[in-house]
């Protein structure tokens, strides 16, 4: 009972990740209806930036939120330089463009900070929690990931951004008319999406160790995640990361050998879309004819 | 996908006669010239050129199938790499275990990956675009993880090592060796996929499914079975995608789960987007970027090839959103055209 409840526990902290990244593509998804292939590199070069600051003797939280405005800028500048010259071109110029992205960052990282697998400090201390179910450690990443989904909503919700942006979102044509400037919100989501792919990749680099592939399994976790949750709800993106975090901890434990884990993934995404095609939190998309 | 359906009229009118020749004559030679020069052409270069231009045919028999389904059908497929595996594991395990000869490892490795293909395309009727990509994507990276498993028969890590295939005899005794059969196995099986995928492309069913993949709802209106059409063009798709595996492992005479990872299949999405979708001529662009771009940015940086590559990925998107024949075959025709309308109007010049 008690190695179970261990797993769970853990499950939520690996799911709590899971989650920050599936919240970054639901972002992006809502935003511009294009999947961002390059997400998990993203947060990964992020992760890097930080680390060079860390390195460099700069305190945790200075860096962390140093490396939040670098990416969010960094996330911007990519969506207007990158991204939208294949905005109105076939989906498939687009998906080719964020793989193109994914292999740059990646292959960027290895050059500059090499393949070597670097250690990564962690912000919060490593003690065990309530007769060792838990580490403080894994109560720190979920404290993050809940915060920021508190930020996010409020940001939606009560801001004259948020809701700009949420317009611009539903219905480009008519928020245009309105007088947003769609464009600029589609950068800020993008932004938004870099910054809390940073937040994960920090988060997950101490558990994982930082090297250039490190966010490769975690983006189809997240993936399936956001599917579960409907890939269209933000509150959806955390519930689905976190069930996918505790499945893939109780399956690998009692179920099956951990060289499978990535199938269990795969088969995860395939019995939602088949079974709840749209998500548990997800509405259907409804389409005029 | 705003794609449009540009039929060119096989015969033409009258009027496009070139030197006494019609339209349709012409486009025969220019065929056959080409052909003449893919079978003259591997006795002029050194054998591992003629591997490197084997392995260009077989991607581009890959590239094809999935140019069906993403390019013709809109089904975006970042997993064909597991159906390729899937062919090539059908080879391998015919040949080392069951002593199969190669040439008969084709058509069971055709018909698994077509029933495979099928069985995956019903779920995949429910997803559409990004959500088919990530379904697809989780798949390319399930696959070397699951040859590992079973490793009875995949032989785990180490893969299996084939011998590689000789010429018959009768053949060997002309001075045609092992590399340069290969290449002309490779060479009857492309022509064979090119003119199928034409057959069935430029006809009933080709517009069928590009009906669907521009106005789904418009084209079920119209009496087409939507999901029937869907499950073909899935599981034609893996058929030459997994003839191409098959006909891998042959020539390469080595499978292992490493070579199927996640990056082949985006190699075999980025052939597909870069030689033109919704082209048959672009598989063979495909298959030439799929084999030589990757080299050639090793050759240029050593320090951060795959940065090349995903950069030669964007601006060749930025560039030809269509790809390279998509993109540019309308320029030639319109080309074409130009030159037709200078001649008649040159010729009722010279009447006068």
């Amino acid at each position: 009972m008690h190695q179970f409840l261990q797993q769970v526990f853990s499950g939520v902290a690996a799911g709590a990740i899971y989650a920050s990244v599936a919240l970054a593509l639901v972002m992006i998804y809502r935003a511009t209806d294009l999947v961002n292939f390059a997400q998990g590199e993203m947060a990964m070069f992020s992760t890097y930036i930080a680390w060079t600051l860390v390195n460099a003797e700069v305190p945790f939280w200075a860096a962390y939120l140093i490396t939040l405005v670098v990416s969010f800028v960094g996330g911007m500048v990519i969506e207007r330089v990158l991204i939208r010259p294949v905005e109105n071109a076939p989906v498939l110029a687009a998906v080719v463009v964020t793989i193109g992205l994914l292999l740059i960052f990646n292959s960027m990282a290895g050059w500059i900070y090499s393949y070597t697998v670097q250690d990564f400090p962690s912000p919060f201390p490593d003690r065990p929690l309530f007769g060792a179910l838990m580490t403080t450690r894994d109560l720190g990443v979920i404290a993050v990931t809940l915060a920021m989904l508190v930020l996010l909503f409020v940001f939606f919700r009560f801001t004259a951004t948020g809701l700009a942006m949420r317009a611009a979102a539903q219905n480009p044509d008519s928020a245009r008319l309105c007088g947003i400037r769609v464009g600029r919100m589609l950068a800020i989501g993008w932004g938004l999406a870099a910054a809390i792919g940073a937040t994960a990749g920090i988060m997950v680099a101490p558990v994982l160790f930082l090297d250039p592939n490190m966010m490769g399994g975690v983006l189809i976790y997240a993936f399936a995640g956001a599917l579960l949750g409907g890939i269209t709800s933000p509150v959806g993106a955390v519930v689905g990361g976190l069930i996918v975090g505790i499945t893939e901890n109780l399956v690998g434990t009692y179920l099956i050998a951990s060289q499978l884990k990535l199938t269990v993934a795969f088969a995860l995404i395939i019995l939602v879309l088949v079974f709840r095609p749209n998500g548990l939190f997800g509405t259907a998309i409804v389409r005029r004819v | 996908m705003e794609g449009r359906i540009t039929a060119i009229a096989p015969g033409g009118p009258a009027a496009d006669r070139y030197a006494g020749l019609s339209f349709t004559a012409w486009r025969w030679i220019g065929t056959l010239a080409l052909i003449a020069f893919a079978a003259i052409l591997p006795f002029r270069l050194s054998n591992y050129h003629v591997f490197e231009l084997t392995m260009v045919m077989i991607y581009a028999i890959a590239v094809l199938g999935l140019n069906i389904l993403t390019g013709y059908n809109g089904q975006i497929s970042l997993g064909h790499g597991a159906f390729f595996a899937a062919g090539a594991y059908t080879a391998a395990i015919l040949m080392h275990r069951y002593g199969v000869p190669y040439w008969a490892t084709l058509a069971p490795a055709a018909l698994i990956c077509f029933v495979l293909g099928v069985l995956f395309g019903l779920p995949a009727l429910r997803f559409e675009g990004p959500y088919l990509a990530l379904v697809t994507l989780a798949m390319a990276l399930a696959t070397p993880q699951l040859l590992k498993y079973f490793d009875t028969w995949t032989g785990g890590q180490q893969g299996i090592n084939l011998a590689k295939p000789m010429p018959p005899p009768w053949l060997a005794g002309l001075g045609l060796e092992r590399d340069r059969w290969l290449y002309f196995v490779a060479f009857v099986v492309l022509l064979l996929a090119i003119r199928v995928a034409a057959n069935m492309l430029h006809g009933r069913t080709g517009r069928a499914l590009v009906a669907i993949r521009d106005q789904p709802i418009a084209a079920a209106a119209m009496g087409i079975h939507t999901a029937r059409y869907k499950t073909l063009a899935f599981g034609t798709s893996t058929l030459f995608t997994g003839v191409a595996g098959a006909l891998a492992a042959i020539v390469v005479g080595y499978v292992s789960p490493e070579g199927y990872s996640l990056f082949l299949s985006v190699s075999f999405l980025v052939g597909s987007a870069v030689g033109g979708i919704a082209t048959i001529g672009g598989a063979i662009v495909g298959g030439l970027f799929i084999q030589f771009v990757p080299n050639l940015a090793n050759d240029i940086s050593d320090a951060a090839p795959w940065a090349l590559y995903g950069l030669a990925m964007l601006l060749f998107m930025y560039a030809m959103p269509r790809g390279v024949v998509g993109s540019l075959g309308p320029l030639i025709n319109r080309a074409m055209q130009r030159i037709q309308q200078h001649r008649a109007a040159f010729d009722t010049s010279a009447e006068e």
